[in-house]
Order: C-alpha cells, then structure tokens, then sequence
C-alpha cells in the first residue's frame, strides 16, 4: 500500500466535503450538512492512514527506529501534518460547537495543502535523516509546534472573519476595516504569487529540491525583470484596494453562515489559550533540549528560535491585553492576525527567505 | 471576574502624585504595563533585524541583505552604523543584555505589586456569604425539592461531595448554606510561569558567567587537556581526553552520513577514569559524554592524513583461519595459510569512477575509502586491487578476503565542549514554566454557595458561584450539580 493513494484521496474528499459545505450554508438542509461531515471524516481517515504508512515507509528505508522516522523532515512533509492539524481542529469545533459554518473555510484550504503536495510529487521520495535530526525530542518538538501552529492558523481565519463581520462598510477609513482588509488582501495575494511560481517551476521543470527556495517570489515580486517586478506590486495593490472595496460581500457571507461575533471573538481566544502553552511547551522547551543534546546550546539565537520567541511574545501580548487591560474584538483580532504572520514567517519564512543552523524544513 | 484581574492603573498614578522618591518612581515605573508593551516591542523588532543580519557572519554577506533593502550605494554607511550599534553581533549587544534585564525587572515588580492581593484570595479560604450577595453571583440556578430541609441538605451535600467539592455549613438569615470551593491554586499559575521566566534567565546568566563553549577537534590515538574557543584560546578540561577510534556510516551508497560515532576514554593523572562503568565512552551527535561537569558533544569530523596512520585489515585464508593486522603505508602482510604478501601502494579517503572510467578523489573526508594492493607470492607480482571499504564485493581474492576496515589515526573527531553550571536551572525553570501554564490556563478557582429555604414541605435551593476562567464550562457544573441534586433526593 501507497501512502500517496490515501494522500489523494484525502485531498478529493476534502475539495468534496468543501462543495458539500457550501451547499449546506446555501440549502441548510441537515441531511448535506451531515454528508459533508461524513465526507469530512473519510478524508481525515485517510488522511491518518497515509500519514502512518508514510511513516512505516520512513522507518523500513532507514532502518532506524520507529520514534525516529516520523515523517515531518521537510517542509512538504511538515505541510501535510499542518493540514491534519487543521481538520483535527475543525472537527474538534464543529463537534463542541454544533456549528458547520466553518467547513466551508477550513476544508478548501486542507484540500489546496493536499492538492498542492500530491501535484509536486513529493510523497514519493524519502530522505534518510542526517544525525542531528535523529532524535526522540524531535517527534515531539515538531509535533507540538505544528498542533500550536494550527491552533493559530484557525485563530487567524475567526479573527479575521470577527473584523469582517464586525467592521462595517460605511467607514472603509476606520482601522479595523483598513488592518483586515489590507491584511487579508496581502495575504491573499502572497498566495497567489506562489501558486504562480509553483506554476512556472512546473514549465520550467526543474527539481522539487531547488524549488521554493529559489523560486519564491521569481514569477513576481523577486523577478529577473524589472517590469514584472513593478506589475506584481500593481497587481498587489490592485487586489488590496479589490478587497478593500468590496470587503462588505464577505461580511454578508460570513453573516449568512450565521456565525455570531461573540462566537468568533471567544473562538480566537480558545484557541490562541490552547496554542500558547502547547506552542510554549513542545515549541520552545523541547526545541530547546533538543538544542542542548545535539549542539550543546539550548538557545544560540538562529533566526528560527529568535523568531518562534517574537511569536511568542506576540501571543503573551494578546493574552495579557485581553486578561488585564481587558481587551475585546477588534483590538484583540488584530493582534491575532499580526501573531499568525509571526507564526508563518516562523514556520516558512525563516526557511525559505533566511537560512540558519535548523537544516530542518529548508529541504 | 475581569475586574480583579485588571492592572490597578490608578494605584500607580496615586503613587506618582503622591511626594515621591525617586525610588518609588522607579518602582512605578517598573510596575507599569506600559513599560512591558514597549521593552516587548523592542525586543522583537531588534531581533527582526538580528534575524536579517547574519550574526558574527561574513561582512560581505551582510552588505549584500543591507543593499537589498537600502540600495548598493547607501549599504555601506547602514553598514558601518549597525555594525557600530552592535547589531552584527546584537544578542551580545550591551543594550540588547539590558533590554533583557529591564524585561526580567519589568516581570518581577509586576508580580510582587500584585501578589499580596492574590496571595490573600489563595489563603482566604470561602466564606459563607448573605443571600443577597450570594443571588448577585453570575452563575444561579434553582430547584425545588420535593422533601424537608433535612434531607434536601443532605442531598445537597451529596451533590456537592460526588462533584468534588467539600461543603462547609452556615446558617445565614434563618436559612442553612452550604458553601464550598476547589482549585483555589489555579490562581498561582500566572505566578509560576512568570517566576518560571526568571529562573530561566538567571540560569542563562550563570552559564554565561561560570561556562564556557569551545570545541576541541581531536585526532584517533591523540590525547588533549584543553579545548579551544574563540581565535584558538585555550581552556583547560581539568582531565585528559583521548579519542579512541572514530567512524562514520552512511544510508547504503549515498554520502548522505547516517551516524558519525566516536569512542573517547577519560584520563586522570594518565589513568583511564570509568565512566558508568566502562572507560571507553561511543558517543555520537544527541548522545554526549559528561565529565566533571564538562559534556562533549559530536559536532564535526574531518580528515587530516599522516605517516603514523594504521590501515587495519581483517585477512581470511581460505582454510577460513582469520587474522586481523594494523600496519603503516608500505608495510607487508601475508594472508594466513598461504605465502601470498600484500603491501599497500596508494589511498583514496573518497574514491569514485568518472565517465571515462577514470578513478578519482572526489571529497576530502573518508567517504568512501579505498586502498590500493599490491599481491606478490615468493617475490612475484601476482595481481593488485582497489579494495573498497564499503564495498564487500571488492574484498575477495583467490587466496582469500582482505577487509578494509579502516584508516586509524587519519580522522579527527570535532567535539563541541561546554560547561553549563546553568543548563540544571534553566531546565528546572522549565519545568515550573510547563507546569505554570497547565495551571494558568488548564485549571480554575471555582466557588459555589448553596441555599436551602423550607417552603411548606418542599425545599427551595439555589446555587450560585463563581470561576476565575472558563464560564461557559462553570456553568456546565453547576448544571451538572443541580441535576444531581435531585437525582441524590430521589432515591
Ligand atoms: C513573555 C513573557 C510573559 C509570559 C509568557 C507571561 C505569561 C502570562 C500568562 C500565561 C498569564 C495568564 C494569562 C491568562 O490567564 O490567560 C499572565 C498574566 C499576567 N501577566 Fe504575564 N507573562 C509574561 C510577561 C509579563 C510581564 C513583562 C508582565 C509585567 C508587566 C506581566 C504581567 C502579568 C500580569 C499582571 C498578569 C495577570 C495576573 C493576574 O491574573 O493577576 N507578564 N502572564
């Protein structure tokens, strides 16, 4: 048994389960509702079930102990357990919350993950471990950070939607609406442009090695021609002011999924409340004694540990604002989104724009 | 709830207008919240630009990520000024060590202003309270129980008990109340994982001051007091160190490395010291020795070649009699049961075929090492052969197998040394720190009072409490109380 087959099935039943959930905002008929979470479920099966043979496949190709050979080594490997994150915690909602709204946000956004490694070819190929990585403080580091970076992935979308659905269109010059849709915008569009360098590094077709690293941002913002360089900035800026303009059809939307700001505000902070320590604990502790064991330093500073700690003071931060200065809504969302770009360019940016000692994820 | 956790702005601002001295400003100041928001903010933004600039890197490098972001012609003033500021080696910057210690002095007034306050609420155990104070509380619900207050009080109380909680009885404005609290520690948890933050920090400041970090790149068969840091200063170890045998392996043909491994041996006054019970230690990268507080850890190995090196051979005749040898470049072997002599005529640490069939070396580490042969019987060539060290195939002959099975003496093993007298404490802060956070955030003071009033018969009861997190879970409880409740009067 392939562990790619059950990959591929995984990201058809959540593109699926995606149309599915559409159709049950759209109709509200219970019987779509419960087949969209049935079809939910299929894909986080087997999406389990991929992850596991995948690791039994790791284990027999290195010959090396089964703790050892989690398959989280790159930075594909590491996005497909960010997908399961995500649906476990989706799940974990809609269950506690009774609510189905969100799986029209969640789903399409595991199944491009799922879409995105199966076309790049990736599960196919297996690199052995050089020695540093071979630890059991490794499963667990890399585990807790990416449950924590889940947890702060679905802070950010019900933060954004709480500014969404709170902000309103006649005053499109008021801070929040500005942060939400400027943020939304760019982070839209920084998308965007990687699928368009995923789509010119497929013409060129070159290996996935040399891929995102030097291929980040060329078909656009890091291009060899200067006007393509100034088109993307237009294209940029055109897609904010888009989302600026017309950011009130998303607020009906998300008001049409009936999903009440309260909700939204005391999601976020269930979240952050959950990531913080599990992003403190298996994040900064266990990378830490990981550190110690394998370099002799449990902190030396490299961008990845310096960025994981502004992370993290960006997250105390929205804690302390919201228990002590007593922050709620707009103030406290805008700080979770400024947190989950901390945590991206943690997890991505680090690797991809600067280098350091973690060979870990830079592929 | 909320307002007991708030920060009590207006006692600071009652502290500055009072006459103060300037220590009590001081103090203000530090406890302000103000402050925090801005030494985080510092913080981080330093260390973004810490993160773009390589630390203590290559200038040229720098000069470049700066060009990227000002222009090639303003690059070199940014330059020379964040270089002065001290940001090429910013964590070490004095402004950056205090921002710190203005951090830690930020987080230990913080606390101390505040923990009277919530030490009193810790040691204060609940008291019983007027009703109505007790049908203000956020959290109410009523029943009515079909049996006289006796009973209904022990139904209560039963209720209460299988929930966890320990009730204590009053007797209030003619009713009786039964009142009960758990978890009241939870309210330590923020406390614990600030302390936790300092311990941390003073660990870090210990290993700084009582540690060192050097690296010492030993030769098999070499013996060294000391390591090495910075530009080659010497530090001495208080013992000896002497690296056995070092070796690495690779996945199967690649040059990806698997495991590198060394065997190193402790000596005191030239005597081997045994170190959980064995003298000779194999360590290999997570799996460091320690010694007298100093941990060697494997971080790099290379190749240095020299007259003194061994080639070890592992000879089978074909009778299957075995022989192992250790002999110099040029010296001679015979396999065992025959007359058959080999000498060794060339070594490559890193041996590959090119497309012409050509040999060469392709790496300066023993990657793939292979020594050249020569076989003669009674003085007369008879055939000479590349033997591979990680190829078995290329080890038989037809008068039996030569194993390659190293080069000793020619690798050298590169070993991080660090003594950290603070790694105890700041492990000990960590482990405060997780339990801090379980606490903060994973557990809740919660309080309840209990009413009973008799009306003709039946009894009338009302629950009410409080939690210092998590309402809607709280109220989940009290639910859960008040059906058990009924539930223990009915039978
Ligand atoms: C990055 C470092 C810090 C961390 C990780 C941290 C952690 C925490 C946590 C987990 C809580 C509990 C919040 C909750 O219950 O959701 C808390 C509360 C609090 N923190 Fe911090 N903190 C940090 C820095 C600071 C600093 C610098 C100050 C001082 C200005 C401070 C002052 C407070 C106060 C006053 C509370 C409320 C305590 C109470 O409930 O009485 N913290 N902190």
């Amino acid at each position: 048994m392939d562990s790619s087959l059950f990959f591929g099935l995984s990201s058809i039943a959540y593109i699926l389960a995606m149309i599915c959930y559409i159709a049950y905002l759209a109709f509200r008929t219970p019987m779509v509702g419960l087949i969209a979470t049935v079809i939910t479920v299929f894909g986080f099966v087997s999406h389990t079930l991929a992850f596991f043979i995948r690791w039994k496949e790791f284990a027999d190709f290195g010959g090396m102990g089964i703790m050892r050979a989690i398959p989280l080594t790159n930075l594909y490997e590491s996005l497909i357990f960010f997908a399961w994150c995500i649906i476990l915690g989706y799940l974990f909602i809609e269950w506690k919350y009774k609510n189905r709204s969100f799986g029209a946000f969640i789903t399409p956004i595991a199944g491009m993950i799922m879409a995105f490694i199966d076309i790049s070819g990736i599960s196919k190929d297996i690199h052995p471990l050089v020695p540093a990585l071979q630890s059991n403080w490794l499963l667990a580091h890399v585990t807790m950070s990416f449950l924590a970076y889940a947890a702060f992935a679905i802070s950010f979308s019900t933060a954004i939607m709480y500014l969404a659905l709170s902000t309103d269109e006649s005053r499109r010059t008021s801070w929040p609406y500005l942060f939400w849709t400027i943020s939304l915008g760019m982070f839209a569009a920084v998308l965007i442009a990687m699928g368009l360098d995923f789509l010119s590094f497929k013409i060129i077709g070159k290996g996935p090695e040399s891929f995102i690293k030097n291929y980040l941002f060329k078909a656009s913002f890091r291009s060899e021609s200067v006007v393509v360089i100034a088109l993307s900035y237009a294209a940029l800026a055109a897609f904010v002011f888009v989302v600026w303009r017309f950011g009130s059809t998303l607020k009906r939307a998300i008001g049409a999924f009936s999903l009440d700001a309260d909700v939204l505000d005391e999601l976020t902070y269930k979240c952050i409340a959950v990531g913080f320590p599990v992003f403190t604990l298996g994040g900064l502790i266990f990378g830490a004694i990981w550190a110690d064991q394998a370099w002799g330093r449990y902190w030396s500073w490299d961008p990845k540990e310096t960025w994981s700690l502004i992370t993290w003071f960006v997250y105390a931060f929205f804690l302390h604002a919201r228990h002590m200065r007593g922050w709620r809504g707009d103030k406290t969302a805008a700080v979770a989104v400024v947190g989950f770009v901390s945590t991206i360019f943690t997890y991505l940016g680090v690797n991809l724009l600067l280098s350091g000692l973690h060979s870990y994820g830079g592929m | 709830m909320r307002g007991e956790l708030m920060l009590k702005e207006t006692d600071v601002a009652e502290n500055q207008s009072q006459k103060s001295s300037i220590i009590d400003r001081i103090w203000s100041g530090l406890a302000s919240i103000k402050l925090a928001v801005i030494v985080f903010a510092l913080i981080s933004l330093t260390s973004i630009v810490g993160t773009l600039l390589e630390q203590n890197g290559d200038p040229e490098k720098n000069l470049k990520v700066i060009a990227k972001f000002v222009g090639t012609s303003a690059a070199p003033k940014v330059f020379a000024m964040l270089d002065g500021l001290g940001f090429t080696d910013m964590y070490h910057a004095w402004w950056f060590v205090a921002l710190l210690y203005l951090f830690a002095a930020n987080l230990i007034v913080c606390s101390l202003e505040r923990l009277p306050n919530i030490w009193k609420l810790v040691r204060q155990p609940i008291q019983a309270l007027p009703a109505d104070r007790v049908s203000a509380m956020p959290v109410r619900r009523e029943v009515l129980l079909k049996s006289d207050r006796d009973s209904a009080a022990s139904a209560v109380q039963a209720a209460l008990r299988s929930g966890g909680f320990q009730p204590a009885q009053a007797e209030t404005d003619g009713m009786v109340q039964f009142y009960a609290e758990k978890g009241r520690y939870s309210r330590l948890g923020v406390y614990m994982t600030h302390l936790s933050i300092i311990i941390i920090l003073v660990g870090a400041i210990v290993g700084m001051k009582y540690g060192f970090n050097a690296h010492l790149n030993l030769l098999e068969g070499t013996t060294s007091a000391v390591a090495y840091f910075g530009e080659g200063k010497e530090i001495p170890l208080g013992f000896e160190l002497r690296c056995d045998d070092f070796s690495v392996d690779f996945y199967d043909t690649s040059d990806t490395p698997k495991s590198y491994k060394s065997w190193l041996t402790v000596l005191e006054n030239g005597t081997p010291v045994a170190i959980d019970g064995k003298t000779t230690t194999e360590i290999e990268v997570n799996r460091p020795l320690r010694h007298k507080g100093v941990t060697f850890y494997q971080s790099s190995y290379g190749y240095a070649p020299n007259r003194d090196s061994l080639f070890k051979f592992v000879l089978t005749g074909r009778n299957g009699q075995k022989e192992s040898v250790s002999l110099k470049f040029g010296d001679a072997f015979t396999i065992p049961g025959t007359t058959v002599q080999g000498v060794v005529a060339d070594f490559s640490p890193a041996i590959a075929v090119d497309q012409s069939n050509r040999l060469f070396t392709y790496a300066e580490s023993m990657n793939n090492p292979a020594v050249f042969v020569e076989f003669s019987e009674q003085g007369k060539p008879k055939y000479k052969q590349w033997i591979l060290k990680r190829y078995p195939e290329t080890w038989a002959f037809p008068d039996g197998t030569v194993e390659f099975q190293d080069l000793w003496g020619s690798q050298y093993t590169g070993l991080q040394v660090r003594k950290d007298p603070g790694v105890g404490i700041v492990y000990a802060g960590c482990l405060l720190m997780s339990i801090g956070l379980y606490i903060a955030f994973f557990t809740s003071h919660a309080r309840v009072w209990v009413l009973l009033r008799e009306e003709r018969g039946t009894t009338r009861v009302m629950i009410a409490g409080s939690s210092s997190k998590n309402r809607v879970a709280f109220e989940g409880n009290i639910e859960r109380l008040t059906q058990a409740m009924s539930a223990k009067e009915a039978v």
